[in-house]
């Protein structure tokens, strides 16, 4: 059963064509890996589907739902949750806090049960509290959770926007570049927490340009050149696929 | 938690000044109370979720001013009308921000400057026919509580501190929930903050809607107080120093009162100067703002029961975690 369904998106930027004419499917339960050479327009992909960007033409489904031109937030609602390339967390708030960020919109707490902090607003916040420090631990960075966001490590700022990403109960979780700027030990790590994410249950699309982390846990690759699909498949057939490999031709750096 | 003595001392301070200071003085502490609760409310909407909203005087004005027309008019009770004042400004706040509200920083700013412009003329022109022009509004009468008749300054100056006091601790449990956390979020980046799920557009209402009740119901005591407000008490200057009054505080409550008596308290001090009088107030602010960019007092960090007991604190640790929890999850 198909989780997420784009049915031939196309988005424009001024004269450009970011986004052209895609259409692909992410299986649930399953790890997608969204590749191709830089600027193909995968991060424009994504933004279309968490509702940063409204697409020109095509539809989104999001569980049979149609969720095109929907705002950010009831997108993640709805259930899907993203990091970003350029990571943006909330650099002086708390580990914890960001985390909580996370949680708003599975809280329910309305204005005056906040001013007045109701039982039932501080029995929401105490639950909100441990399912956070949960994500936490499942990332590691459980004994951070007082620290300001800002201070941490660029690999544990990764993470950190995982956990965030978690703790809004996603069916479906979008990780833009999750490994870039980190180290091979942090990428082995990261690795094994997608792969634990993923026996949660939990459906996994993800940018990365680092192949060897794509090829040892995508079940399936969609490759974008200039906006448009050029091919999908298996990782492996991915890999002699000619169209994909003149692509990346001249991209030497990238290893397969 | 860590500023519980500071508070408690100020509390107690604050209770037995009248029995201490002259009527001058005291009239300068209502005064001071006045705008500390004003810089309060605007510390939700600047502070909190760092809107830069320079137009806090027009919701003010709108405030002062049903309670003053409902009270002449009408005949309310001053307190009756206090309730509408907050409903009326926050309404005005709901409507004028809505359209205004994706703004960011300096256009924003420059937007708000021109609403408490365009509230001090719609006074002045007698809008409705209800403002009474430039001259405003006379006669209007002494608040009752329960009987109570409260006319001396002594009398304002509790109300308007007991007014602090409930702020204080209502605004510190909004703080401390999700709607603080999220208006935080907002202030550090909008588009993550919505990117995780925080509707953004509506708590920034939220923050105006409710910054302006406060101002609203700040207004019914000033009309009160005065018994005569007219259109020149809102303009754009008292504008900026409450917003001024939230900027020296650096955000948080405490921060709050401190800088207000600075703000109001301190050019009534230095008047035996005379003229060098506001020259030596700028200067003072002026060493402030390079001494301490950040404002008085920022907010301290939040605390959370469980997660942080029995584990070190905020300790940086070398190495990976995240190996073992990937396995053990």
């Amino acid at each position: 059963m198909n989780l997420l369904a784009l049915q031939e998106i196309t988005k424009v930027f001024g004269g450009l064509i970011a986004v052209n004419d895609l259409s692909f499917a992410v299986e649930a339960g399953s790890i997608v890996g969204l590749i191709g050479p830089n600027g193909a327009g995968k991060t424009t992909v994504f933004n279309c589907i968490t509702g940063n960007y409204t697409p020109e033409r095509g539809r989104i489904f999001f569980d049979g739902e149609p969720i095109t031109g929907l705002k950010p937030h009831r997108v993640v609602e709805l259930g899907i949750a993203r990091t970003f390339q350029s990571i943006r967390l909330f650099g002086r708030l708390s580990v914890l806090e960001n985390t909580l960020a996370g949680r708003h919109c599975r809280m329910k707490a309305g204005l005056f049960a906040c001013m007045l902090h109701t039982p039932g607003q501080r029995r929401e916040e105490k639950a909100a509290v441990a399912r956070c420090m949960e994500e936490l631990r499942f990332v590691g960075l459980a004994d951070r959770c007082n620290e300001a966001a800002g201070g941490l490590s660029y690999g544990n700022q990764r993470l950190l926007e995982i956990a965030r990403a978690l703790a809004s109960d996603p069916r479906l979780l979008i990780l833009d570049e999750p490994a870039g700027g980190m180290n091979d030990q942090e990428t082995a790590d990261l690795v094994e927490i997608i792969r634990a994410i993923r026996q949660r249950g939990i459906t996994v699309l993800l940018i990365e340009h680092d192949m060897r982390l794509v090829m040892q846990i995508c079940e399936k690759l969609v490759v974008l050149e200039h906006g448009a699909l050029i091919a999908e498949g298996a990782p492996e057939a991915m890999r002699r696929h000619p169209a994909v490999i003149e692509a990346y031709l001249g991209a030497e750096d990238e290893k397969w | 938690m860590k500023r519980m003595p500071l508070y408690l001392a100020l509390g107690a301070l604050l209770c037995v000044l009248p029995l201490v200071c002259n009527a001058y003085w005291l009239d300068v502490c209502v005064m001071i109370g006045l705008y500390a609760l004003l810089a309060l409310s605007l510390n939700v909407i600047l502070g909190q979720a760092g809107i830069f909203h320079m137009g806090h005087a027009a919701f003010f004005a709108v405030g002062a001013y049903v309670t003053a027309i409902l009270n002449t008019l009408c005949q309310w009770p001053i307190f009756c009308t206090m309730p509408l004042a907050g409903a009326a400004a926050a309404l005005f706040a709901l409507l004028v921000a809505r359209p205004i509200i994706h703004l960011r920083g300096d256009y924003l700013l420059i937007v708000t400057i021109g609403i408490v412009e365009i509230v001090r003329i719609a006074l002045i022109n007698d809008i409705f026919g209800l403002t009474g022009g430039s001259n405003g509004i006379f006669g209007i009468s002494r608040p009752r509580l329960f009987g109570f008749r409260i006319v001396k300054s002594a009398h304002f100056y509790y109300l308007v501190w007991g007014m602090v006091g409930a702020s204080l601790l209502l605004f510190y449990g909004l703080w401390r929930s999700r709607f603080g956390r999220a208006l935080n979020c907002i202030k550090e980046d909008d588009i993550a903050a919505e990117g995780c799920g925080v509707n953004v557009t509506r708590y920034k209402l939220l923050a105006f809607v409710l910054g302006a009740f406060w101002a609203g119901m700040a207004g019914t005591v000033y009309a009160a107080k005065m018994t005569t407000i007219a259109p020149e008490s809102f303009n754009f200057m008292e504008s900026v120093i409450i917003f001024a009054v939230v900027i020296l505080s650096g955000g948080s409550q405490l921060g709050v009162l401190v800088s207000a008596f600075l703000f109001i308290g301190l050019p009534e001090v230095l008047r035996e100067f005379s003229n060098a009088r506001m020259l030596i107030f700028g200067l003072a602010m002026m060493i402030m703002m390079i001494w301490r960019p950040q404002g008085l007092l920022p907010p301290g960090p939040r605390h959370y029961a469980g997660p942080s007991d029995g584990l070190p604190p905020a300790a940086p640790r070398a190495g990976n975690q995240a190996t073992e929890a990937g396995r053990s999850a």
